[in-house]
């Protein structure tokens, strides 16, 4: 199963966030009966260091089913866009980024995207992620859940790619038209709701 | 001309008072943001005062967002101080059953737009229980309509229960979801009718307004726009010249000696009072703040508060009630695409045991999202994969609403012992239901017992008569009627105690079907700005 970049603009749709003015105004934007025709995606004005996407996409690597392709650009994609022009979202993932990565060199004496991946899954599992309340405020492991854990998790299921894994095409939060809650069974993947946004 | 403020909001927008306006409509919800338009297209001079902010239209990804991720709060900022209440008896939810804003509680609605039965303007006359309106369904009619054509509702002729229309929807209807025909079936075996749901949302573009894009989060929030909120006439009647101020909270209304309400005080948030004068003044700020604010605005010659010489005002609140069933299937149901209902049954509103409006809803979101579920899972990676595709995908549900039938003691106080952000004793509301209430609860389950069995359904929960919840439809606090004695406001919505104050609003229903109460609120809004008009 792969991940596309169509998957992280689908996901992003479902946050607001303004990467990709054109498509996202225009695909997934909350159009007016006057929108105007979709134009082509353009690129975030924010950007990634290697390190913390290393640990993004480690991180995901323990989130995501294991038979998923793609995973990387996906993420990068993903958190270009959730972070672009809110700025207080990105300080809050970097700190809970940082702080995880400390973590792991203090317990296992090397950055967190470096270990294995069962070592990366222990690690959270061991301060409590998986049973946290998601708070962006609270403790380290409640900001892990909602900065890092969440944030992926959810970029994850709400694209129709991920959906599609669980039986959903149109999951909650994407803007997938109102024909698949009439079929009696999922339409193949070409016909992604994703591309049919404006139907209806 | 006074110094200009904008209230401590630091936005820069006056929230100083207008000269004296014609109209002041209190309250930005549907009914006031529609009677503020017509009047304002009329060539009215109208104020509107609204509590709540404006939420900017290009922010609601994000609060749909808040809606799906846990840990990022209410998308409408309810709760805190300014919303503070109490309640007793059953206890209601007061905060999560309202918005204040730009919009009133459409902005969280869920769209369902039915009219009441022609039985329920005489439930007295015909059974012998609560109140009879002291208007017909003929005379709500072609308010109706209008409301209809306001909303932009999209339904269909096919339901044999309805009380007659004169015209089509306005919008073609949505069609029928694969788990509705899977309840097809089933019904048409047990004799049950199913037909279309008329829906505030669009299913064409319409009024400036984006069909539906199946974002599925319909109820709180609509981030495409289909779904009709009174920003809607709120952007209309500010377009028709209507001044509308956020952010202003009124405190009391004050009276001159010839009984005619002369001035809304109102606060902004830098604890600043204003006074708001105008000719008509129209309180249109939900089923509890309707009857809170004229508590509130009691004086010397009306000590139990104005417009209470009845002495029931807050008296009578009622809500619908909340019964279901639901279980698994052993096939696809296709839940959770969107988030709204295309099939409903009527056939059993009218019945006289129990007399008690009842329908049914053929639910198209039963059993859990699994982006939603993902996001409260205690693991991670295959095995939640694995959680996900067990809890999802063969879900069926039915929903019903319940009428509520009127109790004085059922009802909203002032309770001085907390105040709110302004010093203002807080909304108390007492609530409970009664064993009748609780009977025909029990019978709209054996309804959905009967079809869930008969579809093959293993029936797994049950929400009754212990369980139960309203449906965030706060109606009955200052009913109207004929006679001044036992009634608050006419026909009209026009307060019998004092001649320019109009009460708009499910306050105003004497009795509250089981219909979803916004088209009838809507109708009545309309129905009184003529009224209103005529008055000016």
């Amino acid at each position: 199963m792969e991940l596309t970049r169509r998957d992280a603009l689908a996901a992003l749709a479902a946050t607001g966030s303004a990467v990709g003015g054109g498509v996202l105004a225009g695909r997934y934007g909350a159009p007016t009966a006057e929108s105007a025709p979709e134009s082509e995606p353009t690129h975030s004005s924010a950007s990634l260091s290697t390190p913390l996407l290393d640990l993004l996409d480690g991180v995901a690597e323990v989130l995501y089913p294991s038979d998923v392709e793609g995973r990387r650009a996906f993420v990068e994609t993903y958190v270009l866009g959730r972070i672009d022009d809110r700025p207080s979202y990105r300080a809050g993932m970097d700190e809970a980024a940082a702080q995880l990565d400390a973590l792991a060199r203090d317990w296992e004496d090397a950055a967190y995207a470096t270990l294995d991946v069962e070592t990366r899954d222990r690690l959270l599992r061991g301060i409590g992620v998986e049973t946290a309340d998601p708070v962006p405020d609270g403790t380290l492991t409640e900001r892990v859940r909602f900065y890092l854990v969440n944030d992926l998790l959810f970029a994850f299921y709400a694209s129709p790619t991920g959906g599609r894994l669980v039986g959903i095409e149109n999951p909650i939060g994407h803007p997938g038209g109102i024909e698949s809650y009439q079929r009696e069974s999922m339409s193949d993947a070409a016909a992604t709701p994703g591309e049919q946004a404006d139907d209806g | 001309m006074a110094e200009q403020s904008d209230g401590g909001v630091g936005d820069g927008t006056d929230r100083t008072p207008a000269a004296r306006a014609d109209v002041c409509v209190v309250g930005a919800g549907p009914a006031g943001a529609l009677v503020a338009h017509r009047l304002a297209a009329a060539g009215a001079d109208v104020v509107v005062l609204e509590a709540g902010p404006r939420f900017d239209v290009d922010r609601r990804r994000e609060q749909q967002e808040a809606v799906i991720r846990p840990g990022m709060g209410d998308p409408w900022e309810m709760g805190g101080p300014r919303d503070a209440y109490t309640t007793g008896g059953r206890g209601y939810p007061l905060n999560a059953a309202r918005v204040k804003g730009i919009g009133g509680s459409t902005l969280h609605w869920q769209g369902m737009v039915m009219r009441l039965h022609e039985r329920d303007f005489e439930m007295q006359t015909r059974h012998g229980v609560g109140a009879d309106w002291p208007l017909s369904y003929a005379d709500l009619q072609p308010y109706y309509a209008a409301a209809e054509r306001a909303f932009g509702v999209a339904g269909a002729m096919d339901n044999p229960y309805a009380p007659p229309r004169e015209e089509p929807f306005p919008l073609p209807a949505f069609p029928p979801s694969h788990s509705d025909s899977l309840f097809a079936d089933a019904c048409e075996r047990l004799g049950i009718d199913m037909h279309s749901v008329p829906n505030a949302r669009n299913s064409e573009p319409y009024d400036g307004r984006a069909a539906c894009q199946g974002y599925g989060t319909c109820k709180p929030v609509c981030p495409s726009g289909a779904k009709y909120t009174a920003e809607s006439h709120v952007r209309k009647a500010e377009r028709a010249g209507a001044r509308v101020v956020d952010h202003a909270p009124v405190q009391r209304l004050e009276h001159d000696d010839d009984d005619r309400v002369e001035t809304a005080v109102y606060a902004t948030p830098d604890g600043r009072e204003h006074r708001q004068s105008a000719r008509q003044f129209v309180i249109a700020c939900g089923g509890v703040e309707n009857a809170r604010l004229l508590l509130l605005s009691a004086s010397e010659r009306y000590p139990e508060g104005l417009a209470n010489s009845s002495g029931v005002v807050g008296r009578f609140f009622m809500d619908h009630l909340f019964a279901g069933a639901g279980g698994r299937l052993g096939e696809p149901t296709r839940q959770n695409h969107i988030g709204f209902n295309t099939s409903e049954c009527h056939q059993f509103y009218d019945d006289s045991e129990p007399v008690e409006g009842l329908k049914l809803e053929f639910l198209n979101y039963a059993g859990p999202s699994p982006v939603m579920e993902a996001l409260g899972a205690d693991t991670w990676g295959d095995d939640l994969l694995e959680q996900l595709r067990d809890a999802y995908g063969t879900h069926v549900a039915i929903g019903a609403l319940v009428e509520q039938l009127p109790d004085a003691e059922n009802r909203v106080t002032l309770d001085p012992s907390e105040r709110d952000d302004h010093g203002n004793p807080v909304p108390r509301v007492e609530w409970s239901l009664d064993g009748r209430t609780e009977r025909a609860i029990e019978h709209a389950n054996a309804i959905q017992h009967r079809i869930l069995t008969e579809l093959g359904a293993e029936v797994e929960w049950t929400v009754g008569p212990d369980a139960t919840g309203p449906a965030y439809h706060q109606m009955g606090t200052t009913r109207m009627g004929s006679d001044p004695e036992s009634s608050v406001v006419d026909a009209d919505c026009r307060s019998h105690d004092l001649s320019n104050l109009w009460v708009l609003g499910s306050s105003t229903f004497p009795t509250g079907g089981a219909m979803n109460p916004t088209l009838t609120i809507a109708a009545l809004s309309l129905r009184a700005a003529d009224a209103l008009e005529a008055a000016l």
